[in-house]
């Protein structure tokens, strides 16, 4: 336990101290956010609840943030392979599965406070939270895919040499999840042949989870949500765990 | 009792042999060097026995632990320095070390009071709350020194130690090398191409050339196999005085880079007959030296070729450059 909590430590205090990729990741979702939001906001709404679409958006849009902020967290160990840090984990008596989890939770949480932050700036917009216990379950929902996405970060960089990957990952793979979730579009409005796509896509139980929270109705059972995103993240702990065990400094 | 065991060790990348079935065996309480050229595998040798890196054949114990199969019994037995940087630049000083007590596990009153002690030790004190990106190449090796020397261990592996240091700090952490190793009872394992270290610290020395270790021994059994003293002629005609001095067959003469190198026992009872000689055959000759030998002839002794050519310095401010500019 300890040694989880001084790898997690490291990796929140070194996301406290860069200033730059706090603001650096904030950017494209409060980009989406203004844009599509004040953009669309009088010409769309939203089937069935009546609600703007500004409203509609932004648990997508904090859905977004925490995804791309855990998918770097997980890959930053990458980082510390190349500027030889890793050594320095993978040589101390301390088990992989440990050093997997604490570097897991720390992106989570990094994950969540950026997600947090998209959330209090979407109150000046006017989004209004239903209830507390609502704000919760949303912070669960956001933890969820930032433990997710933070091993499933993990796991690719334990197959990468470098940093080049990256690109590549975030534009095959990362993008895909973010725009086939039912972040910018209802489910209900997709065209028939999208919607298994969407379903299959783990972000959107992610989505609908802090669409439930945040407003109190979505288009997915939220226990369902739950159950979906909590398996989804096992199964990339595991993987990622797996992975990073055959990973060498 | 025996802290290393190294049997036929060896690791290939691909059809390169990096190290070469190395074997030896050190006891607790030994400083032991590895002392060898760049590329002989000095950093690939302590790499697989700090269970970094798979050996392809062979095997080690450390501390009585497999370094395959019982990596974690080995992992609490040793402390490493590598040779390459390993901090994390955006942390400060006092977080890096603190990192490393808790991975170690060092419980509170205990860890603090170390770290206090061992920053002190390196003079980083007092920069502890300043980022480690904000120090220099060598504030920064005493800092990872400082923290292979935190939680203690059985066995210390110190990967060219002293590279790029001043030699006041050289000088202060080779005191405190040969503390730990009186005190505290530390057996340390260290590489170095640095002749000199290896002469102060290491009660053996192993030389590793192209992967092999082609002589074990303690300093002074190595010189004495180079054979007595070593005179040095300086001369314009290094093939005269080479062929002058070996006339009458008693000696045996070495050319090396327009010097000519003599090896024999009670040099300054031989020294007026080769001056005499080469006088003889009207041989110029610039100046004429005696001395005991060092591992550097040792070392051209069992290899044939110099360890330290006139580029040495110059690569090793490369290398520190690369290591504190790597990004
Ligand atoms: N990952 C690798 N792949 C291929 N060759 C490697 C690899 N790592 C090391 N080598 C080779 O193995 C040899 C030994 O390297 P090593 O780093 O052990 O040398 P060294 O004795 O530590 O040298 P130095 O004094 O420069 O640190 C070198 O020829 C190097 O090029
Ligand atoms: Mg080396």
């Amino acid at each position: 336990m300890d040694i989880i909590y001084t790898i997690w430590l490291r990796s929140v205090k070194r996301y406290l101290r860069s200033k730059s990729r706090i603001i650096g990741t904030l950017g494209m979702p409060l980009f989406f956010l203004l844009f599509l939001g004040f953009g669309l906001n009088s010409i769309v709404s939203i089937p069935g609840t009546g609600e703007g679409y500004t409203a509609f958006l932004v648990p997508g849009i904090v859905a977004m943030s925490v995804l791309f902020t855990s998918v770097f967290a997980g890959i930053q160990i990458i980082w510390d392979k190349q500027f030889g840090f890793l050594k320095e984990t993978l040589v101390a008596p301390v088990s992989r599965m440990e050093i997997m989890l604490g570097q897991t939770l720390g992106g989570a949480t990094t994950a969540c406070i950026q997600g947090v932050i998209i959330l209090v700036l979407s109150l000046f917009i006017g989004l209004t939270l239903s209830s507390a216990a609502g704000f919760l379950i949303a912070l669960c929902f956001m933890a969820l895919i930032g433990i997710s996405f933070t091993a499933f970060g993990i796991a690719i960089a334990s197959r990468m040499e470098d940093m080049h990957g990256f690109q590549l990952v975030m534009n095959f793979v990362v993008f895909p999840i973010f725009g086939l979730s039912g972040a910018l579009f209802p489910i209900s409005s997709l065209p028939s042949w999208l919607a298994p796509l969407t379903m299959a896509d783990p972000l959107t139980y992610g989505v609908e989870g802090i669409r439930y929270g945040l407003s109190g109705t979505s288009q997915i059972d939220p226990l369902l949500c739950g159950g979906v995103l909590i398996a989804f993240a096992a199964a990339t702990a595991l993987a990622g765990a797996f992975l990073f065990r055959k990973m060498s400094a | 009792m025996t802290a290393i065991y190294v049997e036929n060790l060896t690791k290939m990348y691909g059809s390169f042999t990096a190290v070469d079935r190395i074997s030896f065996e050190i006891p607790e309480g030994e400083i032991f060097g590895l002392l060898g050229p760049n590329g002989a595998g000095k950093t690939t040798a302590i790499s697989m026995l700090a269970t970094l890196l798979k050996p392809t054949s062979g095997a080690a114990m450390i501390n009585g632990h497999s370094i395959a199969g019982g990596e974690d019994g080995v992992r609490r037995s040793i402390g490493i320095v590598f040779q390459d940087q390993s901090l994390d630049e955006e942390l400060t000083a006092f977080e890096n070390m603190d990192f490393h007590g808790r991975l170690y596990r060092i419980p509170n009153p205990l860890r603090q009071e170390k770290i206090a002690e061992l920053l002190a030790l390196v003079e980083l004190d007092g920069r502890q709350h300043d980022l480690v990106k904000t120090f220099s190449g060598g504030m920064r090796r005493r800092l990872e020194i400082a923290r292979g020397l935190l939680h203690r261990p059985k066995v210390l592996f110190l990967d060219e130690p002293t590279l790029g240091l001043d030699p006041q700090t050289r000088n202060h952490l080779w005191e405190y090398i040969e503390r730990l190793n009186r005190e505290a009872g530390i057996t340390i394992i260290l590489t170095t191409h640095y002749m000199e270290e290896a002469d102060r610290l290491c009660d053996r020395v192993a030389i590793i050339d192209h992967g092999r270790i082609v002589a074990l021994d303690a300093p002074g059994a190595l010189k004495e196999a180079v054979g007595g003293d070593v005179i040095t002629i300086t001369s314009p005609d290094p093939a005269a005085v080479a062929s002058a001095v070996t006339a009458a067959g008693a000696l045996r003469a070495e050319q090396y880079d327009g010097t000519v190198r003599i090896n024999l026992q009670h040099a300054e009872r031989h020294i007026m007959e080769i001056v005499a000689r080469l006088s003889g055959n009207g041989v110029p000759a610039d100046s004429i030296s005696i001395r005991k030998p060092t591992l550097e002839d040792v070392f051209l002794h069992f290899t044939g070729r110099s360890m330290r050519d006139e580029t040495a310095d110059e690569r090793d401010r490369m290398r520190m450059y690369q290591r504190t500019a790597r990004r």
